[in-house]
C-alpha cells in the first residue's frame, strides 16, 4: 500500500481556524467550570448557525440549550443565572439580533455591579460584521454602541489565538463581557495552533511594526489594515499597525506610544461612522497626545447608511486595503 | 402557488449555480396558506407585511415576479436597488412594507399601518395581515404587537405557519402551550386552527378570518400546521428534521393535495394544470432573464445616503 507524504501532508494541512478556537474555548471552559453553560438559537444538536458549539451539547447535555427566539429575555435569563452564581455564554445568531437584547443589556447586566456590589459575570458572543451579500442586518458591527455604556467590557479579536483566549478570559471575568467575533474571520483566518500568544484583555498588540504613521484598528479590520501597509511598503513606508483587542477598555498607552514613533495616526473600524471606536481613539490621543502629531489624525469607518446587500455596494461601504491604502497617503502628505 | 414553486425552484437552481449571492429563503410547502392570506387580501386597500416563506402570498396579492428576481438578482432596477436582497423587499407604498429580518417585527407594523388608517378616516372594510413563523411567537414584537392590535380592536389578520421548526429547533423547545391557537384567547383576538396542507382548508379558514377582521371583529389568529419541505435556507439541508415527521401527515405536499382537489372538484383539468405549468414556468424565465440582463448596482452612481432630508448647510 502507497501511502505518499503521509506525514508530511498532516503536518502542513493540519490548521484551526478562528471558529475553531472559539468552539474550543467554550469546551474548555465547559469542561473545567461547572457554573459555565451555553444558551442560545440553534446551538445544542444543530451546533449553532455557525457551527460554534458543534458537539457541545452532546459532551455536556445538561449545560447546553436551544432557546426560543426571545433574545431579550435570553439575557434576561443570564443575568439572573449569574446572580445565582451561574457563568453563562450567550449566543446571539447575528450580532443585530442583540438589538433586541439591548434592554437587559445595557440596563440589567452592566449598571448591575455599580448598584448593588454584585458583579454579573456574563459573556453575549456577537457573530459580528460583514460578509457578502449578508445585507443590512446580518452585517453589524456594535462594539461602538455597547463600548458606549459602563458596566460593559467589549472584546473583538483578530487572530486565532485571541478568539480562544479572550473567549476563556472573558467567562473568567466576573463582569459582563460583549465578545464581537468577526463572522468574516471564521473559516478564513487559520493558524497552526489555537493557543498562540495569550496577552490580556485591556493590553493592545502591535499587529506590524512600522514607523511612518499609525493605523490603529481592531477585529477584521487589522488584516485589511495589515494588507494596506503591505502595499504601502512598495512605496517605502512603513506602517505600524496596532491592533486594539479590547475596544473597551483601550489601551490607550499603547496607541500613544505607537503614535510618538511614528507622528501620524489613522483609526480604522467597520462600524458605522458616527462616534464609536475611531472618534473614540482620536480623541483620546488628540487629547492625550497632542504635542505627538505631525499631522491630523484621521479616521476611517464604513459608510452613513445602512450595510449594502449587493457585493458591489458592500465592497465600498466599509474599508477596504484600496480606502485604507488612500487614507494613509493622505495622511503621508501632510 | 404553483406559480411561487416555479419561481422558487428556480431560485434554488440559480443560487446552486453560484448566480445568487447571499441567503435564499423558500416557501416550500406554505403555499397554500401563504397562496390563500394573499388571494383573501385586496391589493390597493388592504395591507400585507410578508416574511420570509412568503412567495406565494406575494404573488397572489400582486408582487410582480420581476420584483422578486431582481431583488435576488441585485439588478438595480427593482424595489431594493441592491441596497437590500432577497425576501428583504417590499413595496410599502402598495400596502406591502418590505421585512427587516428581526422576527416579529411585522406585527406591530401592521397595526401602525392600521392605526394610521383610522385616523385618516379610511379603515373601514380594510384589513392588514402578516405571516410568522412558529419561532417568531417567541418575540417580544409578537406578544406586543399582536396585544396592541387586540386593545385597539384592529382588522389585523396574523397566519402563524407552525411548520414545527424554528431553523433547527422543534416546537417543544419553542412554546410550551399545547396548541398556539390557545394563545388567541390571551390575546382576545379570534383563533382558528387549519390543515396547512390542505388548500380548500386554507382558503375557508383563512378567508373567514379576512372577513371576521374586515367586518370589524378585531384581530383574528389563524394558526396552520405543516412542515417546511425545504431546508431553513438553501445552505442547509434540514437534516434534524426526523425521517418520521417528513413521513407523516404534515410531510405531504400541498402543491400536490391542491392539484388533486382541483382536478376531483371540477375546479380544473390536469390538462388546464399542464398548460399553467407551463405558462408560469415561461413567464418566471422571462423575469430571471430581464433581471439579469439588468445593471448591477454602481458604488459610483449610488447615492449614500440614508436620509431624505438634505440640510442646506451642510455639505456631507
Ligand atoms: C429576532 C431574531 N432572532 C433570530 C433570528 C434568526 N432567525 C432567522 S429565521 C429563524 C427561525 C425562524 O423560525 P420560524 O419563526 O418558525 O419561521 P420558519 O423559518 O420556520 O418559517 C431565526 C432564528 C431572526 N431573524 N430574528
Ligand atoms: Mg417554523
Amino acid at each position: 500500500m502507497v501511502r505518499p507524504f503521509h506525514n508530511l501532508s498532516l503536518h502542513f494541512i493540519v490548521s484551526v481556524t478562528y471558529i475553531d478556537a472559539i468552539r474550543e474555548a467554550q469546551e474548555d471552559l465547559l469542561r473545567e467550570d461547572d457554573r459555565v453553560f451555553l444558551y442560545g438559537q440553534d446551538i445544542a444538536n444543530f451546533g449553532g448557525a455557525f457551527k460554534a458549539t458543534k458537539g457541545l451539547a452532546e459532551a455536556y447535555p445538561n449545560r447546553v440549550f436551544d432557546s426560543p427566539i426571545s433574545e431579550d429575555a435570553m439575557i434576561g435569563l443570564a443575568v439572573g443565572a449569574a446572580i445565582e452564581g451561574m457563568r453563562p455564554i450567550v449566543e446571539m445568531q447575528f450580532a443585530d439580533f442583540s438589538s433586541i437584547a439591548f434592554n437587559q443589556i445595557v440596563n440589567q447586566a452592566a449598571t448591575h455591579f455599580y448598584r448593588t456590589g454584585m458583579p454579573i459575570p456574563l459573556t453575549v458572543r456577537l457573530p459580528s460584521g460583514g460578509t457578502p451579500g449578508s445585507g443590512p442586518f446580518h452585517s453589524q458591527s456594535m462594539e461602538g454602541l455597547y463600548a458606549q455604556y459602563p458596566g460593559l467590557v467589549v472584546v473583538t479579536p483578530a487572530t486565532v489565538s485571541d478568539a480562544y483566549y479572550m473567549l476563556i478570559d472573558a467567562a473568567k471575568m466576573n463582569d459582563p463581557v460583549i465578545y464581537c467575533e468577526h463572522k468574516f474571520l471564521y473559516r478564513w483566518l487559520k493558524a497552526k495552533t489555537i493557543k498562540g500568544e495569550h496577552l490580556p484583555i485591556g493590553q493592545a498588540r502591535i499587529a506590524r511594526p512600522g514607523k511612518h504613521a499609525t493605523v490603529v484598528t481592531y477585529s477584521a479590520m487589522v488584516h485589511e489594515a495589515v494588507r494596506a501597509a503591505d502595499r504601502l511598503q512598495q512605496d517605502g513606508w512603513e506602517i505600524e499597525v496596532v491592533d486594539l483587542r479590547s475596544v473597551k477598555p483601550l489601551d490607550i498607552d499603547t496607541v500613544l506610544a505607537s503614535v510618538a514613533r511614528t507622528g501620524r495616526l489613522l483609526a480604522v473600524g467597520e462600524a458605522f461612522p458616527w462616534g464609536g471606536v475611531t472618534a473614540e481613539v482620536v480623541s483620546r490621543v488628540t487629547e492625550e497626545g497632542f504635542h505627538l502629531l505631525d499631522a491630523p489624525p484621521q479616521r476611517l469607518n464604513s459608510r452613513d447608511t445602512p450595510v449594502p446587500y449587493h457585493p458591489k455596494l458592500w465592497a465600498a461601504h466599509r474599508p477596504t486595503p484600496e480606502s485604507i491604502s488612500e487614507a494613509l497617503r493622505k495622511l503621508l502628505s501632510f | 402557488m404553483l406559480k411561487a414553486r416555479i419561481l422558487e425552484n428556480k431560485l434554488s437552481s440559480l443560487y446552486k449555480a453560484g448566480k445568487i449571492v447571499g441567503g435564499v429563503y423558500l416557501g416550500k410547502g406554505q403555499e397554500a396558506v401563504s397562496g390563500c392570506l394573499g388571494a383573501a387580501l385586496i391589493q390597493g386597500k388592504d395591507c400585507f407585511a410578508p416574511l420570509i416563506r412568503d412567495q406565494a402570498g406575494r404573488t397572489a396579492f400582486g408582487e410582480p415576479l420581476i420584483d422578486c428576481t431582481r431583488t435576488y438578482l441585485g439588478s438595480v432596477e427593482g424595489p431594493m436597488k441592491g441596497r437590500d436582497g432577497n425576501i428583504h423587499r417590499g413595496r410599502p407604498d402598495k400596502g406591502m412594507p418590505a421585512m427587516i429580518s428581526h422576527l416579529g417585527a411585522q406585527v406591530p407594523l401592521i397595526a401602525g399601518m392600521l392605526f394610521a388608517k383610522r385616523l385618516k378616516g379610511v379603515l373601514e372594510g380594510c384589513v392588514g395581515a402578516t405571516c410568522v413563523g412558529d419561532g417568531a411567537t417567541s418575540t417580544g414584537a409578537f406578544h406586543e404587537g399582536l396585544n396592541m392590535a387586540a386593545v385597539e380592536k384592529l382588522p389585523m389578520v396574523v397566519v402563524i405557519a407552525n411548520n414545527q421548526f424554528a431553523y433547527s429547533t422543534p416546537n417543544n423547545r419553542q412554546f410550551a402551550c399545547g396548541d398556539l391557537v390557545e394563545r388567541a384567547r390571551g390575546y382576545g383576538v379570534g383563533g382558528y386552527s387549519v390543515d396547512g396542507t390542505d388548500l380548500m382548508a386554507c382558503a375557508s379558514v383563512i378567508g373567514e378570518a379576512v372577513k371576521q377582521a374586515r367586518l370589524g371583529k378585531g384581530p383574528q389568529m389563524v394558526v396552520a400546521n405543516l412542515l417546511r419541505l425545504s431546508g431553513h435556507g438553501e445552505h442547509d439541508d434540514g437534516s434534524y428534521v426526523p425521517d418520521s415527521a417528513r413521513a407523516g401527515y404534515y410531510g405531504r405536499d400541498c402543491i400536490e393535495v391542491a392539484i388533486e382537489q382541483l382536478v376531483e372538484g371540477g375546479y380544473a383539468s390536469q390538462a388546464k394544470i399542464d398548460a399553467w405549468r407551463e405558462e408560469f414556468s415561461e413567464e418566471v424565465q422571462r423575469a430571471v432573464a430581464q433581471a439579469q440582463q439588468e445593471a448591477l448596482p454602481d458604488p459610483y452612481l449610488e447615492k449614500w445616503s440614508a436620509l431624505s432630508t438634505t440640510f442646506p448647510y451642510i455639505s456631507s
